[in-house]
């Protein structure tokens, strides 16, 4: 039998997904549910004055309207909504109730809930409920909670949740910086991002009131999570609390939270004994899930005259939004060890300081803190190579780790260790596809003869962080959980396999790579093995899907699980040749005796006799059942390199990405047709913060553009035809070889994108522009540059 | 998301859609294509009480060119615009112009007629029938009367409709010189941040997006009938245009804009 693993094999899942077979949450209805309806707050701040249920309860189909205070009273919960990742001792974390009380600190915060028998209902209802608000001034931006003139929230003294420093050796810090022939500084702008997967978030909370337990239904990426932090906030005993993720539409990390309406669901359905429900609309989203982003990164890079890095200093203020949410403080601290990116950089430093604002909580979007970071320090190569007057292939050359040369086990400045790498062949590679010096050829071409469409061509080489996580490295950064995956896989009587995986797909093509590791680990068929997950009664351990983690642990767990339960087959292989079990070979499936191939067995011939155990060796117990908990010893540290092409319109500003290549390392592939799908969607998302989205908030703390007429996600009509290539650099982490490919694409290519605005740009002088580089930000840029008035501010 | 409660009736002819408009008054609204209504009551900015289902009048889903017009039913779908063979000879910028509305689905739902009652200045086939002299056709309890596509549009979203009005025809001239269309935008399904339709070698010339309604650019039709060059006459397209501020872009920049994109269409349409 040939290798499964390695070969694009057809995604099992699809078939059922694309012909509406699959059941999302909405999908999911019980007699006798109830809507909730959500009154938010219309104001970033103010203190809520009094609120008039009195017209809602009226309606019909209206059951109930409850406050925050009076949830409070009800005693629905015992602790606010968590955060799980207090970054220093003295983090402040103001509390966060499902409903607010007393005061509102973001735009659709929710200030009331609403039960009504319809959806339409509900809606309707929301808007009989009069709210009366004294609006209080916001701080709307991080500069501004910076400023501090403006307090978020106005029992705290002060805007500044935080300060946490990763500096290890400063003296060396300090060195490199007064020996510098060259000092690079640039400040860039994180803009807030909406992450907006396919399917909105929505809850269904199914009690038994004679039972007592509790099933709820999330469009979640941590059913496991939310369990824990479910008994956790409303006291309801975790043993009496199932959480589904049925089908669910992408996330993004968006949907890697515990939300309010999860709880108020949990407790509500839990305390009136009937089914309580909710899906989140596209505009309200901007206020209920929470947003990407949001930093103001300040980068200097000391050199010496050729270019070649001595010392990289980071500062970053992150805005936090109203709230800390599971991992809100967190989402820096996973960047920050990246602002190296792929060089070697003897001295190191980055602070960051969190601010709370009044602003739709951040948390983590895909890529998390490591798009942040590759961001500023590709931009800043860039700056760097203007500044000693080389390419920007050759300053990355200059100073890639190793030389560019392969690599295992680095210890970078910032005390991480890198599994491998291996450079320069990626940076060589993409440079090929895009016929690089072709570009520059036509550049040239351009900008000799005056023609108003320029090109640009931008690179990226990214490294990120992934594989989250060893548990000790969590532990270590204050993280309140273990990183470790838990499988089990299982050999039925009849041969098929069950694979029980702690990992929580919500597109990713999980039942096929988990099914291709099976089949061959145990010489099955993939299409023998079925995969159970995102349900806490059939997969009752396991930590969930965010941070590229999936396969270089879970992945890595089932690949483990499935080899002792080969072992264990063997054992019983060995008890029906009358061999010793060091003498029975495993092929393709089959076991046989070495030396006499002729009589074998094959592995799913073994489940029935497992489980029927008449004739079993003494002392094996019934059954092909193993599970596996595996904690990896380290990150895995995936890398690439992206270029990508830019024609600028000098006359409107319109940029144009014309081309994009890609060459990504992952290590090891399952399945090259998922990484493939993967690096597509991944690029799509960072070019879009590149040129397309952003959160747009007024200064009252508003955000004008909630509706997907607004908020310019980008379609396949703006993106050129991404040609991709990878190399392979097995990971050292794990024993698979494998890296992690979800975040891949995002943190190459905002920078690469703007990278190439920049160079299309900069004959006028300019060296950097702001995210996203709209066609009015790019205009702008222009008429300043050649000092004409008519633009106005960026 | 959710819309506020509504009555729906399906007219089965244009006369019965009329006199329901009558009935219900201001509380009603026509319903053709959806595409700009339905999303504006989900939001709730649109709260009619009674909505009135002109969708399936067939017999306003036509194109028919004749004595030098085209005539085209109010509920014929951009998408057949786009596709239409008779468009092709008689007037192939209102083709054209329909191929670039939103996106498939949109130009599956979406009418002529809802497109121009609706009056968005951000849409693109009310500038196309303004630069093309278009004269639109509107049927009320006392029958029919022609409205000049150039008295039509009175102000953000308002028309000069009377409530009990209902759309029936767009006429347009066939044949003439030269055409383009620019429309400039940062997604291909979007609307314009400003466009501008080129008709008959620069004889009318509509600006996208550059004031309350679609506006023609009078001072550029001037210059050229006076003999400016392309570049000359596209230096006055901002001239009298008030446009709106967005995160897209500010009035200044749609000024410029407005400049770049009429010399573009004035070069491309020759
Ligand atoms: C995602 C999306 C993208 C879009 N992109 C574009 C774009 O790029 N460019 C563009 O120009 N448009 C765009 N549109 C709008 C689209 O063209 C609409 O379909 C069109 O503007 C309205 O036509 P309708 O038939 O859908 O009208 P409806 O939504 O049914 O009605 C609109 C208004 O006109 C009235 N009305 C409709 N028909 C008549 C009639 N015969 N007589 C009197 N009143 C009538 C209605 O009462 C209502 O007030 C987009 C729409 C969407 C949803």
């Amino acid at each position: 039998m040939t290798a499964v693993m390695g070969t694009p094999m057809l995604r099992k899942e699809d078939g059922k997904l694309l012909t509406g077979e699959g059941k999302f949450v909405d999908d999911i209805h019980v007699p006798g549910e109830l809507w909730m309806g959500m009154v938010r707050s219309p104001h970033a701040k103010a203190t809520i004055t009094s609120i008039d249920a009195s017209g809602a309860l009226a309606m019909p189909g209206v059951q109930a309207v409850h406050t925050g205070p009076d949830l409070a009273d009800m005693g629905l919960w015992i602790a606010p909504l968590p955060c799980a990742w207090p970054v220093t001792p003295d983090m402040l974390n103001p509390p966060h109730f499902p409903v607010a009380s007393g005061e509102v600190h973001h735009v659709g915060e929710i200030v009331a809930v609403v039960l009504a028998d319809s959806r339409y209902g509900a809606a309707d209802a929301i808007d009989e409920v009069v709210v009366h608000y004294d609006s209080l001034p916001a701080a709307a931006s991080v500069a501004e909670a910076r400023d501090g003139d403006v307090l978020a929230h106005s029992d705290l003294d002060t805007n500044k949740a935080y300060h946490w420093p990763l500096v290890p050796d400063p003296d060396a810090l300090d060195a490199a910086f007064a020996g510098a022939d060259v000092v690079v500084a640039a400040d860039f702008v994180q803009q807030r991002l909406i992450p907006t997967a396919m399917e909105p978030r929505g809850v269904l909370a199914v009690p038994s009131p004679h039972g007592g337990d509790i099933t709820l239904y999330s469009a979640t990426q941590v059913p496991h999570i939310l369990k824990v932090m479910a008994a956790a906030t409303t006291g309801i005993p975790e043993n009496q609390i199932r959480i589904i993720a049925p089908a669910v539409g992408g996330g993004f990390g968006a949907k890697l939270n515990i939300n309010p309406d999860e709880i108020l669901a949990l407790t509500l359905a839990n305390k009136l004994g009937r089914a309580v429900r909710w899906t989140e609309s596209r505009s309200e989203a901007a206020g209920s899930t929470h947003q990407g982003r949001g930093q103001l990164q300040h980068i200097e890079l000391a050199a010496d005259s050729n270019g070649k890095l001595q010392g990289v200093r980071v500062h970053v203020d992150a805005d936090m939004g109203a709230y800390m949410m599971l991992i809100t403080p967190g989402v820096p601290l996973l960047g920050s060890f990246l602002y190296t990116g792929v060089y070697d950089v003897p001295a190191f430093g980055f602070t960051c300081d969190g601010y709370f604002t009044n602003m739709t909580p951040t948390d983590a979007y895909r890529g998390a803190g490591r798009p942040e970071a590759s961001y500023a320090i590709e931009r800043a190569m860039d700056l760097l190579a203007l500044e000693v007057g080389v390419g920007p292939d050759e300053i990355r050359r200059r100073n890639y780790i190793n030389g560019g040369e392969a690599f295992e086990n680095h210890e970078a400045a910032s005390t991480l260790v890198f599994d491998s790498g291996h450079y320069g062949p990626s940076l060589d590679r993409a440079l090929e596809m895009a016929d690089y010096e072709g570009l520059r050829a036509e550049q040239s071409r351009r900008r000799e003869a005056g023609d108003k469409v320029q090109l640009g061509i931008g690179m990226c080489t990214y490294v990120e962080i992934c594989g989250l996580a060893p548990s000790r490295a969590l532990g270590g950064l204050g993280y309140g959980a273990g990183g470790w995956e838990h499988a089990t896989v299982r050999m039925l009587p009849t041969g098929k396999v069950e694979v029980v995986s702690g990992s929580t797909p919500h597109g990713q093509g999980h039942e096929t790579a988990w099914s291709q590791i099976i089949a061959d680990k145990m010489g099955v068929s993939p299409h023998d093995v079925t995969v159970l997950h995102s349900d806490t009664a059939m997969s009752p351990l396991g930590l969930d899907t965010y941070g590229s983690r999936s396969l270089a642990v879970g992945g890595v767990a089932i690949a483990m699980a499935a080899d002792k339960v080969v072992e264990k087959a063997r054992l019983i292989a060995a008890h029906q040749f009358e061999a010793a079990p060091e003498d029975v070979q495993f092929e393709n499936g089959s076991f046989s005796v070495a030396g006499s191939p002729s009589s074998s067995v094959h592995i799913q011939e073994l489940g029935f006799a497992a489980f029927a155990a008449h004739d079993l060796p003494d002392g094996i117990e019934p059954n092909l059942q193993e599970q596996v908990s595996f904690d990896p010893p380290n990150f895995a540290f995936p890398f690439g390199t992206h270029v990508a092409v830019v024609e600028v319109d000098e006359d409107t500003g319109g940029v144009k990405l014309t081309g994009y290549f890609a060459v990504d390392d992952c290590g090891n592939q399952v399945n090259p047709l998922i990484v493939e799908g993967q690096v597509h969607g991944g690029i799509v998302q960072g070019a879009a913060q590149a040129l397309f989205e952003e959160a747009a908030y007024d200064d009252e703390g508003n955000i004008t553009n909630p509706s997907l007429m607004d908020y310019l996600v980008p379609s396949t009509m703006e993106m050129p035809s991404m040609k991709l290539d990878s190399t392979t650099t097995p990971s050292t982490t794990n024993p698979l070889g494998v890296k992690g490919v979800g975040e891949a694409g995002t943190i190459g290519s905002a920078a690469a994108v703007i990278n190439a605005v920049c160079d299309a740009l900069s004959p006028h002088g300019i060296s950097d522009l702001e995210m996203p580089a709209s066609p009015q930000r790019v205009w702008n840029a222009i008429n300043r540059a050649s000092g004409n008035g008519e633009g106005g501010a960026s | 998301m959710i819309p506020a409660p509504v009555e729906y009736t399906r007219a089965g002819s244009a006369e019965e859609a009329i006199s329901l408009l009558t009935e219900h008054g201001d509380e009603a609204k026509l319903l053709a294509g959806g595409h700009s209504l339905l999303p504006m009551m989900k939001l709730r900015l649109a709260t009619p009480a009674q909505l009135i289902d002109v969708g399936r009048l067939d017999e306003l889903r036509y194109i028919n060119a004749d004595n030098g017009e085209v005539a085209i039913g109010a509920l014929t779908r951009h998408t057949e615009l786009e596709h239409s063979d008779v468009l092709a000879d008689a007037c192939p910028l209102l083709k054209h112009v329909a191929s670039l509305v939103g996106d498939p689905s949109v130009r599956h739902r979406g009418t002529l007629g809802g497109t121009l009652a609706h009056a968005d200045p951000a849409s693109d086939l009310p500038a196309a029938v303004l630069a093309l002299g278009g004269t639109l056709v509107a049927q009320g309890p006392n029958g029919r009367r022609e409205i000049a596509a150039t008295d039509f549009f009175a102000s953000y979203f308002e028309s000069v409709l009377a409530a009990d009005e209902l759309l029936v025809e767009v006429r347009v001239p066939s044949g003439g010189g030269g055409w383009n269309y620019q429309k400039f935008n940062r997604r291909a399904q979007d609307w314009a941040i400003v466009g501008v339709a080129v008709a008959d070698g620069g004889k009318g010339i509509a600006l996208v997006n550059m004031g309350a309604t679609p506006l023609r650019a009078t001072a550029v039709e001037a210059a050229l009938a006076g003999g400016a060059s392309a570049a000359e006459a596209a230096a006055v397209a901002a001239e009298g245009t008030s446009p709106v501020e967005d995160g897209n872009a500010d009035a200044t920049y749609r000024k410029h804009l407005a400049r770049v994109l009429t010399e573009r269409a004035l070069n491309a349409a020759g």
